[in-house]
């Protein structure tokens, strides 16, 4: 470990930083009492927040950023000359092992640009992980990467030693990432994901008839799609994701925005600035799949097929569904209050358990935190007399709520959103 | 107007129940021990704690509450919150009287403070498990320093036990001046009783240090700054996640390299 070391992650982490996954959730394991860790589940824990506001859970590196392959939208290709590195094994335990015993991370995220073969790249992060987990005893989380192409016994073997496992989709149509991405396709993609799939469900099935059974991917699966690099919709980015949470094991699909790294490729579209305003509706978008029961289609159908960015999806979808409107708190059931703009998971949830003991007010649920400004027009409590959507119109109701002097390029710096859970 | 004042400990405020009902009373607010007396008042009673008193209204309590609301509330009563006793008074009175079980009734604002002031309380506690940075002393035990706006050292330390159960460490709240430290095996509560720049920077100084320890400082830093995206930068949300004053303790946020 020396100044050489310090350089290379520097390069490592820059060519890491990229892929937005970070969390350390999904899986809760207490110390086993011989080796350091252990993991909490929940939303995990972010141990620090980088000037991009962006937080940093894991260590998240890559082993090289050599590659053989070349992707338009990625700063990695082997076209683009940029300083290249690669971490030995030990530097990878090394500093995981003293940064986790500080406490400055959950565990170690790895992964690596293609060299020589899919196998041979996946075999080398499999070494890591394996080292880690039986040389150091180390019981904190490890995120890997499936490299597209490696065989499916070399990505059995990392699943038992990572808790979640990962390969990015990128675009979301396969026409399209094959023009951005001439040596991909879908399978090469869907593949390693399937492989896992079925590794978790296998062994579900031990744990069913065996007492030991050594764990495999616990915290499920992730994925990432890159968006504004290609002319996908919206509508095939929430189509795809919809279709993967209809996976076993799909846990997250992460957006990324695209920041424009290979400028000089005709293939991409010339941008200033990262997309960030309508990646933070897409997660909005997200969020509503999968916390308030929407489908993809409702949130951007085929005449609306980009999501407005003026005003959140769900905001969005009430405007549009006037008919559904107002909403009365004291009756509504709790899947109708989680559609009401301006009315959380938490506060439909405050709701329902409280108009058990009295008829709710305005007051009581301003208290509880529902936001009344949005709220109003969308629901009937008794005694509020605010012109709802149903007595006006949803125009009049988008202009009361999106300020004409608020244009959605004035600062899209401000948008923000949490990358956790 | 009837007031009562209590000596700010959890005892004295189910006393403070219990001598509601003695007295046959309902006491318009209750004060903690350094709350403003009123100008004008009729009865202004002074609360004398009494553990077998308190111990009755806890019993009672736990007859009509469930164990994640009992422990929902004395977590929250670590707050800072000045108005929290008197609305913690009007829970456990409410709990204690009415017939069925009011812990989800949250139109009323005394549930609704608890649940509340329980989840700031949390949160604090949530944030030691992330910006608490240990060094490496020369010794091989690990140190941290922290301030957090509540005492919730004791919710977070078994965390740490358990996480880095092979490694001796010492972690220590500079606010309320006590720390605990790990042995390997056990845990205890202490104090460190020194003028050491240490204790008031809280960062080791060199020569105590491990040979390392700086090395794998810079290491991070390193790796702080390379990892964020200069085309998003957000200070803002930056500010929100990671509030300013855990800063002063935080390595990646201190020294240059």
């Amino acid at each position: 470990m020396t100044e050489a070391t310090l350089d290379k992650l520097k390069i490592l982490a820059a060519a890491a930083k990229y892929d937005v996954s970070c969390s350390s959730s999904g899986t809760v394991r207490r110390s086993d009492g011989n080796g350091v860790g252990n993991t909490v589940g929940g939303v995990g824990i972010c141990h620090s927040f980088a000037a991009d506001g962006r937080c940093i859970s894991l260590l998240k590196v890559m082993l090289t950023n050599y590659c053989m392959l070349d992707c338009a939208y990625c700063v990695n290709r082997r076209s683009n000359d940029i300083p290249r590195a690669t971490l030995s094994v030990s530097e990878v335990v090394d500093i995981t092992m003293e940064f986790y015993r500080r406490n400055y991370i959950e565990g170690l995220f790895l992964s690596s640009g293609v060299v020589r073969n899919p196998d041979y790249t996946m075999e080398r992060l499999v070494r890591i992980a394996k080292d880690l987990r039986e040389v150091h005893r180390f019981n904190g989380y490890i995120h890997l990467k499936s490299i597209p192409g490696a065989s499916r016994e070399l990505i059995n073997e990392a699943g038992r030693y990572a808790d979640r496992m990962s390969v990015n989709i990128e675009i979301p149509t396969e026409e399209r990432l094959k023009y951005l991405a001439p040596e991909k396709n879908h399978e090469s993609i869907f593949l390693p994901m399937k492989y896992v799939r079925q590794g978790v469900l296998e062994n579900k099935e031990d744990k069913r008839h065996l007492r030991h059974v050594p764990r495999f991917v616990p915290a499920g699966q992730s994925t990432q799609m890159i968006v504004g690099a290609s002319d996908d919709t919206d509508r095939d980015i929430l189509r795809a994701s919809s279709m993967l949470y209809g996976m076993p094991t799909m846990r997250r699909v992460y957006y990324s925005g695209y920041v424009s790294v290979n400028d000089y490729d005709p293939r991409l579209p010339a941008m200033k600035q990262p997309p960030l305003v309508r990646e933070n509706r897409l997660y909005q978008a997200d969020w509503l799949m999968r916390f308030y029961q929407f489908k993809a289609e409702e949130i951007a159908d085929a005449d609306n097929p980009n999501l407005d960015l003026d005003v959140d999806p769900k905001l969005g979808w009430a405007l549009r569904h006037p008919e559904v409107f107002p909403v009365d708190v004291n009756r509504a059931p709790y899947e109708m209050l989680l559609r009401v703009p301006g009315v959380g998971v938490r506060s439909a949830t405050l709701i329902v358990n409280a108009r058990k003991f009295r008829q709710l007010t305005s007051w009581h649920l301003k208290k509880i935190g529902v936001v009344l400004k949005r709220a109003q027009y969308f629901i009937t409590c008794g005694e509020l007399t605010a012109r709802t959507v149903a007595d006006t119109s949803p125009e009049y109701v988008r202009s009361r709520l999106v300020p004409k002097s608020r244009a959605t390029k004035d600062n899209p710096l401000q948008m923000t959103f949490d990358f956790n859970s | 107007m009837v007031y009562y004042r209590f000596d700010g400990t959890f005892d004295g405020l189910l006393t403070a129940v219990f001598q509601a009902f003695e007295r046959h009373e309902t006491p318009d607010r209750l004060l903690a021990p350094d709350g403003i007396v009123p100008l004008f008042y009729d009865v202004l009673h002074e609360v004398e704690t009494d553990g077998e008193k308190a111990r009755r209204v806890w019993l009672k309590l736990g007859k009509t509450l469930s164990r994640a609301s009992l422990s929902g509330l004395t977590t929250a009563f670590l707050t800072d919150n000045p108005e929290f006793p008197d609305m913690a008074f009007r829970y456990i009175c409410r709990a204690v009287t009415s017939d069925g079980s009011i812990e989800n009734d949250f139109s009323d604002p005394a549930v609704l403070s608890v649940l509340k002031e329980c989840r700031r309380v949390r949160g604090e506690a949530h944030r030691l498990l992330q910006f608490v940075r240990f060094q490496k002393a020369a010794d091989g035990t690990y140190f941290a320093m922290v301030e957090p706006l509540f005492d919730v050292l004791p919710m977070a330390v078994s965390h740490f036990c358990d996480r880095f159960n092979d490694q001796r460490f010492i972690l220590y709240d500079r606010a309320r001046d006590y720390g605990y430290y790990y042995d390997g095996e056990e845990v205890r509560r202490m104090s460190i009783d020194t003028d050491s720049s240490y204790m008031n920077t809280g960062r080791l100084t060199d020569e105590m240090m491990d040979a390392d320890e700086r090395l794998f400082q810079r290491l991070w830093r390193t790796y702080f700054k390379a990892t964020a995206i200069q085309q998003r930068m957000n200070p803002r949300k930056q500010r929100q996640d990671m509030p300013e004053r855990y800063w002063k303790y935080l390595t990646e946020m201190n020294g240059c390299d």
